[in-house]
């Protein structure tokens, strides 16, 4: 199998089923698959857009044993004759349902045909609710900030499905729960920033309980009085004037800050009674709660800071001294909130526009454990937020809006595999099966997750583990098979099930071993292999992480390198795997796993949209990719290499968070000088304008919304290029200084080229 | 705010010390404690020469007779009451000579000396007949066989002219020898241990409505013919409330009261009468038990007169008198003694040419400022005495410096909040939509300053059931805003600004909350409410905006909904009459009396109206009220037609009245005496400070004063009563009350200076407050006790040596017999079936803060008969006696008692006078649901109509009218009233407890 196939044929499996292996042909027992250091996983992107995919109106048939309950798929044996169908996993013979009478090998339903691996069913079970946008907003802005704020809010009622429910909850001090039925008197509930509620108190506070009325006769009871909870969420259609109209006049904390203090701000109860509310009301329906803070939380539970300015904000330096007061009570707080959302359904937000910190770290949870985004930025009032909050509500090719809701992600493994666990914005559901394993990686012990909030990008990387034994191999040509079912609310607020069932072949280890090796895919690897280790990050010590990934990679170089005992000089890697120890030197100085000069909520955002993204993303996010811009030909990619760097050119440089546009020093005296102003330089002036044509392309359908740098030769951005590109040239190996060929780093940090030494040094050691 | 001790200015704002709540006084620790064992009469008592100084009044002998007999029926023949056949008495022929009159004697028959009242009555033919035949003969009997105590009594009958005063008797009446044991009343009255707790006496025949001309006696039926004779007793020959009243209107309403001679009594409280200050305050604002106080403890023990003042500070004068002089003393603030801090008044002795002076409560000489000094003319007082109020009148104020403020800041105008319930119960009755419509007028009156066009008081509103709702009505909204508050356990003002706002600038705003309040509660079906924390949210909203306050709670049911201060029902009638009786007028929990306090500290008086249709628990509900100086108003089954009125007349007095707050109440006294207990609606947290968060022109504090030493006949006894405020337009302000009373050695000249309505004032606020911790049966014999020690005191040590049967009582104590019986079967004390008991702890607290005017129209009913009335004057119908017989059928009568109105009409009410009073000329036709009679043009409708207004203007509350028709079942209610009569309850008639009590004081004397 060439290369060239394997490329193609990843590329097609993930077009029409969202998956990456790491490995397309998988070593046939469990100790070779644990000789491969990469996981036999996968990234798997659930909603993966398909406009190719009409749903079927239809349920999908199910396996009849009831351990198993998959989904009948093209892997499945069929007897036409009988209308018999073998389950591809257990092997149970089931019999079709009734309306499939007049199948046929002529006449197929649609989920027997290869090229519906992957398949959605549209299926109508229990009422439909619209779907619901809560909005928790942070009145303790600096008036131009919420002024720009109540702006945007204003304008995303257009953006919202009429029908959809909206809610508004603002805080400061004190935390308001806005009534929006109400005509004339604006009503609110009113709740202290400082004082934790159950949810139970929430709910009565907020009159969401029935009240304790003795039945009355004659009256039957009613299952669910929807008129309390419209109380708080009313149709968009309904209220917009009125919501326009309380957004309009909302005023900042009216409560006064004295000097040297922070606003009172209660984020923690805020969120909490934003949790409560539809916890109460509107339990496992669709529902975004939408935070949009401007500071930290400074009172009541899930404090992060106190209220005294002299006090700072948590850095990763009080953190490693275990110097972070708030830190363990606040987080805890939050996960507690955050799996109680999961629980319901529904997925939390978090937009955080502040100068400084505000908390992510603590609050990273909510929107991680419950598939809601993390926006940061400097200031609502800037494009980064307006855009970003404007693409939540972007829709796709059939003019849904691109949001799925309470994602229910189950798993099957044929027999020789088990699951060990998922890495991704979910939370496990404890659904405990046959191929369940005992090991875990990442979120383990479950066979099913939790994604309550889903788009077309979000991707998850499951961990498997292969269970036959060595001295029980599977025998030859056998295919190994998984099935995703993914239950969802679409926004439509249909119930959908997307089934995809993949396969792939089973090879032995010790005969077959350029067949697996052929067949890895070292893109998926890579990102799988960083998930892992950010995963770790989040409960390990940064070197004992970085240490962790080199071992990986040099047991890797060591099975799959060709060379000599002890000449690091013979060291080869085949094609398959030659980019992997780059991706794994740029992972190692990534923030993902640096947090040198970043704060603790930089990095938590980080890391939250890299364990989410799918692979091309996450790969731009490992690894950034440059282009260069220059009069010697069209546009094309360049290393991420200080050599990279010339005066005559213009780069741009996409890392998914930010895109940097670098004049070289030429290229900048020249646009200084005004060159592109003249007619006679038009081709200058079409130089310039090519990357930034190319970065609006970025601009337009990147979420979120990339920190855009338009920066030139000395410029004090040009850091945000210089911290990335490899550091081939530095002030310590200055035999290229003074020539044309790229630009100093001044950087302690190791090249590339010094890391690959390393690398082939200690493959090759019969030391280790 | 230390009133006393500048240094320590602060301190009542601290949190009370713990050992210091409640009334801590020694002497309150059990009755036997108080009353001292009597000590037998006073062998050296003489009636003494007349002490120099005295008053022209005072050399009076000590009681006013009200008329001879002769008299008494000279008026009958013009009695305004001779309406209809008039039924002569038995004996019809004139009126013999006084001289053989048996006046007291149990033999005497109405025949003698029958009041108009009595004679004047239409004849109704008797409803027991049977009873009849065996009294006529007793008539003849007695008349022929008068005893030999009648000549006693004679003199006493001709010694009842005020103007021929036989010195040396001092004895009102004698009702004939009780040398031997009277079966008949023995039967009555067992003894004290079963005395008012027992039934009615079981052999009493079930008399419906007695003959006027029948003779009130129990069990006359069942005694032998010869002892039968000793049973009667004629209600005309006992003492009578009314002519007590009339004869004081007649003497000293003409003359203005100057108060400048020490010592002297003032008229009583129910005669008009003006005020001309000289000196000491108005009795308006302070009124004495006694004028003559004695001058030793021991003297005072063996009396056991109460030495007590009834304070009311600021209270409202009549329009013809000024208020008080306010005086500044700059920036120094009153000029005050150094020792014990009393204030600058009349009782300050100037020496040394001026430059100093001595105190007079405390004889320390304190150093005069240079800005105050003035030299003093020939007689050793100052020339500018008459120029400086403080100096020459009873009653002044003063500007306070911000050293009198709370922690040193000018406060802020007070703020008021009117706190409505919304549950169904309150929207339901219509209360909602009242209060929201009268609200818009109400805020046009709020108490301002006279001299200001404008209140400062600001303004806020919160609504509830079991959550609360506050409303930003910040003048810059177009529309209100509601903030809903949820969390009942921890109450907080959710809003910054814009709660509590001036009523002009905000007026739009709140006019569209008060149209938009019933509407958004009209279809509620919240049933539950909160209490408590409707106060606390008051309280925080006032601490917020650091001012003192009023709230203003609309309250509907018992607070049952899970809050702090939550409720249950405890209503039990079985604990009635039981020692656990008490518990039911105490708070269910301590909760509200922390409550309390910290209103207090605040300066937060609070308001309550309640609409119960059911059990509240008033008891304990009224803790706050009562302890920062507010009020409570009750209306149970509220509904508009009927309660509107009512309702809606008492929240605008209530609201416009004039009221201070953040007060704090310093009584000093001169050496010798000190105040050592307070009664009324305060809070204490030290023994000296009267502590009111609230203070109002109609609350009235009664203090009562111990020896400590001997006072000299010499200097009297002084008092000053000062009390800290802050005015309704924030001004702090100490308004001072002098009044200086005689001192006695004789105890004659303590009997002789007595106000009974005072007295009366004083036993029931004791006898009230006493139920909390004793068994309602103890304290009334309390009460009887000490009533027999006071008249058995003065009866073996001031009267003349006279037999030991007669009954003879002091002069200014005539009515305390009749009076006390009225406190005893008091609904608090000797309670009917049918009275709730949330009506008794409401009435219990309700009299708590009564003045004497009060208190005396409370448990002694005006009961005016109006079947002849002088519609072209102003006059008024002499007032008849509160008894069913004094009742005529073909009459109409007008009851009250300041809380309620009754207008009676008897069956056979003559069909003009129904026309011109209700529009009908039928009986039958009278609709018994009025409240307000038809506005007729007629003369009669238009006098009866002005003298309903009229007194509904006396009264601090309004009072509904109600239609009583003769026989109707609403006359049960009415005849609760006739306080003389026995009543359902078991209390005694006057007649029965006057026996009682002096068969109590004859075994004291034996």
């Amino acid at each position: 199998v060439s290369m060239a196939t394997y490329q193609e044929f990843i590329q097609q499996n993930e077009d029409r089923d969202g998956v990456r292996f790491s490995w397309n042909v998988w070593p046939s027992s469990r100790l070779e698959a644990t000789r491969m250091v990469v996981p036999l996983s996968c990234l798997f992107t659930p909603m993966k857009e398909r406009p190719d995919l009409p749903p079927v109106q239809y349920e999908p048939v199910l396996c009849s044993r009831p351990t198993c309950k998959a989904v009948l798929n093209p892997l499945c044996q069929v007897d036409y004759r009988a209308k018999l169908w073998a389950c591809n996993f257990c092997f149970q013979r089931n019999q079709f349902p009734p309306a499939y009478a007049g199948i046929s090998e002529g006449n197929q339903p649609a989920e027997l045909m290869p090229q519906f691996s992957t398949i959605e069913y549209i299926v109508q079970r229990g009422p439909q609710t619209p779907l619901i946008f809560l909005y928790v907003v942070d009145i303790c802005l600096e008036e131009e900030d919420l002024q720009a704020l109540k702006e945007s809010l204003q304008m995303s009622l257009s953006l919202l499905p009429p029908n959809a429910l909206v809610g508004l909850i603002t805080f400061g001090r004190m935390v308001q729960v806005h009534e929006l039925s109400c005509e004339g008197i604006s009503k609110s509930y009113v709740f202290r920033g400082t004082k934790d509620l159950s949810a139970k108190q929430i709910q009565e506070m907020l009159g969401l309980t029935k009240p304790a009325v003795p039945v009355q006769q004659g009256r039957p009871a009613q299952p669910q009085d929807r008129s309390i909870s419209s109380r708080f969420l009313q149709p968009v259609h309904k209220i917009d004037m009125n919501l326009t109209d309380l957004l309009g006049e909302l005023q900042r904390d009216p409560w006064p800050v004295p000097q040297g203090k922070r606003p009172l701000r209660s984020t923690g109860i805020a969120l909490s009674i934003a949790v409560g509310l539809l916890e109460g009301t509107l339990p496992n329906t669709g529902a975004r709660i939408m935070l949009f803070t401007g500071g930290p939380p400074t009172q009541g539970p899930g404090m992060v800071v106190g209220d005294e300015l002299k006090t700072p904000i948590r850095s990763w330096h009080d953190i490693e001294k275990d110097n972070a007061k708030h830190l363990k009570k606040a987080t805890k707080y939050y996960e507690a909130l955050a799996s109680r959302s999961a629980v319901n359904g529904h997925c939390i937000d978090i937009y955080a526009c502040a100068l400084d910190q505000t908390g992510l770290l603590e609050m990273k949870c909510c929107s991680n454990l419950t598939g809601g985004h993390i926006v940061m930025g400097d200031s609502f009032n800037t494009s980064l937020f307006k855009q970003t909050f404007q693409r939540v509500f972007t829709k796709d090719y059939n003019g849904e809006f691109r949001m799925a809701f309470g994602g229910e992600l189950e798993v099957k493994t044929s027999r020789e595999l088990k699951i060990s666990g998922a890495i991704g914005p979910c939370v496990s559901l404890n659904a405990k099966g046959p191929c369940v394993s005992e090991t875990e990686l990442g979120l383990g012990g479950t066979s099913q997750w939790k994604i309550c909030g889903i788009n077309q990008f979000t991707t998850l990387g499951m961990y498997f583990e292969v269970v036959n034994q060595h001295n029980a191999p599977v025998p030859q040509g056998g295919r190994g098979a998984i099935q995703f079912i993914t239950q969802y609310q679409h926004s439509s607020t249909q119930k959908r099930i997307r089934v995809t069932t993949v396969a792939r072949n089973w090879a032995d280890a010790q005969s077959q071993i350029q067949h697996i090796e052929a067949a890895f895919d070292q893109e998926a690897a890579a990102v799988l292999m960083a998930r892992l280790g950010v995963f770790r990050a989040e409960s390990e010590e940064g070197p004992d992480v970085l240490r962790w990934l080199d071992r990986q990679l040099i047991r890797l170089c060591q099975k799959f390198g060709q060379f000599h005992k002890d000449d690091p000089n013979s060291f080869r890697l085949s094609e398959s795997f030659s980019l992997y120890p780059q991706f794994m030197f740029h992972l190692r100085r990534s923030p993902f796993l640096q947090v040198f000069n970043n704060s603790p909520d930089e990095s938590s955002y980080y890391r939250h949209h890299f364990v989410r993204q799918d692979l091309t993303q996450s790969l731009i996010m490992i690894q950034p990719i440059l282009y260069s811009y220059s009069f010697y030909g069209p546009p094309e990619p360049v290393l991420l290499d200080s050599s990279s760097i010339l005066p005559d050119r213009i780069l741009l440089m996409d890392t998914f968070f930010q895109l940097v546009i670098y004049h070289g020093e030429t290229i900048a005296q020249w646009r200084k000088a005004g060159y592109q102003e003249m007619a006679e330089y038009e081709n200058f002036k079409q130089l310039l304008q090519a990357p930034l044509d190319d970065a609006q392309e970025i601009l337009q359908t990147r979420f979120p919304m990339p920190r855009y740098v338009d920066t030139e030769h000395g410029g004090s951005q040009a850091r945000f290029l210089l911290s990335k590109v490899n550091p081939s040239q530095t002030h310590n190996n200055l035999y290229a200084w003074g020539q044309e060929t790229g630009a100093p780093i001044l950087t302690d940090d190791v090249s590339l080229q010094v890391f690959m030494d390393h690398l082939k040094k200690l493959a090759v050691s019969s030391a280790s | 705010m230390n009133v006393n001790q500048q240094a320590h200015m602060t301190s009542p704002y601290r949190q009370p010390q713990p050992a210091l709540q409640g009334y801590a006084q020694p002497g309150y620790g059990g009755p036997p404690t108080q009353y001292a064992p009597y000590n037998g009469p006073n062998p050296g008592y003489q009636q003494g020469p007349t002490p120099a100084g005295y008053s022209p009044y005072s050399s009076l002998p000590c009681k006013t007779f009200p008329a001879t007999l002769a008299s008494d029926l000279s008026s009958n023949s013009s009695s305004p009451l001779d309406l209809g056949p008039v039924r002569p008495p038995p004996n019809s022929g004139p009126p013999p000579v006084s001289a053989s009159q048996g006046y007291s004697q149990y033999t005497q028959g109405d025949v003698q000396n029958g009041p108009p009242t009595m004679s004047s009555q239409p004849h109704r033919p008797p409803v027991s007949q049977s009873y009849l035949p065996g009294s006529q003969p007793a008539y003849h009997q007695q008349y022929g066989a008068p005893h030999t105590s009648m000549q006693q009594m004679t003199n006493q009958m001709s010694g009842m002219q005020v103007s021929a005063p036989p010195p040396a008797v001092s004895g009102y009446g004698a009702f004939g020898q009780m040398s031997r044991p009277q079966p008949g009343y023995g039967g009555s009255y067992p003894g004290p241990q079963n005395y008012g707790a027992q039934p009615p006496p079981p052999a009493a025949p079930p008399q419906k409505r007695l003959d006027p001309d029948s003779i009130p006696s129990p069990q006359v039926s069942a005694l032998p013919a010869v002892q039968k004779t000793r049973h009667r007793i004629d209600p005309d020959a006992i003492p009578s409330p009314i002519q007590v009243i009339e004869d004081d209107q007649a003497n000293r309403s003409s003359e203005p009261f100057a108060t400048g001679v020490r010592g002297q009594a003032p008229p009583l409280v129910t005669t008009n009468f003006q005020v001309k200050d000289q000196g000491n305050a108005s009795p308006s604002y302070i009124r004495c038990t006694a004028y003559n106080f004695p001058c030793t403890s021991d003297m005072a023990k063996q009396s056991q007169v109460p030495l007590a003042a009834v304070i009311k500070p600021l209270a409202t004068l009549p329009l013809d008198e000024a208020p008080p002089y306010i005086v500044d003393h700059g920036e120094t603030g009153p000029i005050r003694c150094n020792r014990c801090k009393a204030y600058m008044c009349p009782f300050m002795q100037f020496i040394e040419g001026g430059r100093r002076f001595q105190c007079g409560f405390c004889s320390c000489v304190t150093e005069v400022p240079p800005h105050y000094f003035q030299h003093l003319d020939h007689t050793g007082k100052r020339v500018d005495c008459y120029d400086r109020p403080e100096l020459s009148m009873g009653t002044c104020e003063f500007t306070a410096t911000v050293d009198y403020c709370k922690n040193n800041k000018i406060p802020q105008p007070p703020a008021f909040i009117f706190l409505i319930d919304v549950s169904y119960n309150a929207v339901k009755s219509g209360l909602v939509d009242l209060i929201c419509a009268e609200m818009k007028t109400l805020l046009d009156y709020l108490p301002r300053e006279s001299s200001e066009a404008d209140s400062c008081i600001r303004v806020g509103f919160v609504t509830y059931n079991k959550v609360l709702h506050f409303y930003n009505v910040k003048s810059s909204l177009a529309q209100p805003q509601m903030m809903v508050v949820s969390d009942v356990a921890d109450m907080f003002v959710p809003l910054l600004d814009g709660f509590l706002v001036n009523v002009n600038e905000s007026r739009a705003v709140i006019n569209s909350l008060l149209d938009q309040i019933p509407e958004m509660f009209a279809d509620t079906r919240e049933t539950e409410t909160v209490f408590a924390p409707v106060i606390q949210a008051g309280l925080e909203a006032l601490k917020a905006a650091d001012c003192a306050g009023k709230l203003f709670i609309f309250h509907s049911s018992l607070p049952i909904a899970e809050a702090p201060g939550k409720l249950k029902n405890r209503e039990d009638k079985k604990l009635v009459g039981t020692d656990k009786e008490k518990t039911l007028f105490q708070p269910q929990t301590s909760f509200f009396g922390n409550l309390a306090k910290e209103c207090v500290a605040q300066g937060c008086c609070v308001d309550l109206f309640l609409f119960p249709n059911q059990y509240v628990d008033v008891a304990t509900l009224g803790v706050v009220p009562s302890q920062t100086g507010g009020s409570v108003y009750k209306y149970t089954y509220f509904q508009v037609p009927s309660d509107g009125d009512r309702f809606l007349n008492d929240l605008r007095r209530d609201v416009q009245k004039q009221v201070g707050f953040d007060a704090v109440m310093r009584v000093r006294t001169s050496t010798g005496i000190r105040a050592t207990d307070f009664f009324g609606d305060f809070y204490m947290s030290n023994t000296t400070d009267v502590e009111l968060a609230g203070l109002d022109c109609d609350k009235a504090v009664t203090v009562e004063f111990r020896h400590d030493d001997k006072l000299s006949e010499e200097s009297g006894a002084l008092m000053q009563c000062a009390v800290l405020y802050t005015s309704c337009s924030g001004q702090r302000r100490l308004r001072v009350h002098n009044l200086s009373v005689n001192c006695c050695t004789q105890l004659a000249d303590l009997y002789r200076n007595c106000d009974t309505d005072t007295l009366i004032n004083f036993f029931a606020k004791y006898a009230y407050r006493s139920i909390l911790n004793s068994p309602t049966k103890t304290v009334r014999d309390t009460l009887i006790n000490q009533s027999a020690q006071i008249l058995s005191c003065y009866r073996k040590n001031c009267a003349s040596p006279s037999s030991a049967g007669q009954l003879i009582l002091p002069e200014c104590m005539k009515l305390l017999p009749v009076y006390l019986n009225c406190v005893l079967k008091s609904d608090i004390l000797q309670p009917g079936a049918d009275i709730s008991l949330d009506d008794r702890a409401y009435l219990r607290q309700l009299v708590t803060s009564m003045d004497v005017a009060e208190s005396h129209v409370f448990f002694y009913p005006r009961l005016l008969p109006l079947q002849k009335l002088d519609v072209e004057g102003d006059s008024l119908p002499t007032a008849v006696r509160a008894s069913e017989e004094r009742l005529s059928k073909g009459g109409l009568y007008l009851l009250e008692n300041g809380l309620h109105l009754f207008l009676w009409v008897g069956a056979n009410v003559q069909q003009e006078l129904l026309q011109s009073v209700f529009n009908t000329p039928s009986f039958g036709q009278i609709d018994p649901s009025m409240t307000n009679l038809p506005v007729l043009d007629n003369p009669y409708s238009r006098r009866l109509r002005a003298i309903i207004e009229s007194f509904r203007a006396e009264r601090p509350r309004y009072m509904k009218l109600m239609v009583v028709k003769q026989d109707d079942k609403l006359e049960l209610i009415f005849k609760h009233f006739l306080v003389e009569d026995k009543s359902a309850s078991g209390g005694a008639s006057y007649v029965d407890f006057l026996c009682h009590m002096h068969k109590e004081i004859r075994q004291l004397l034996s």
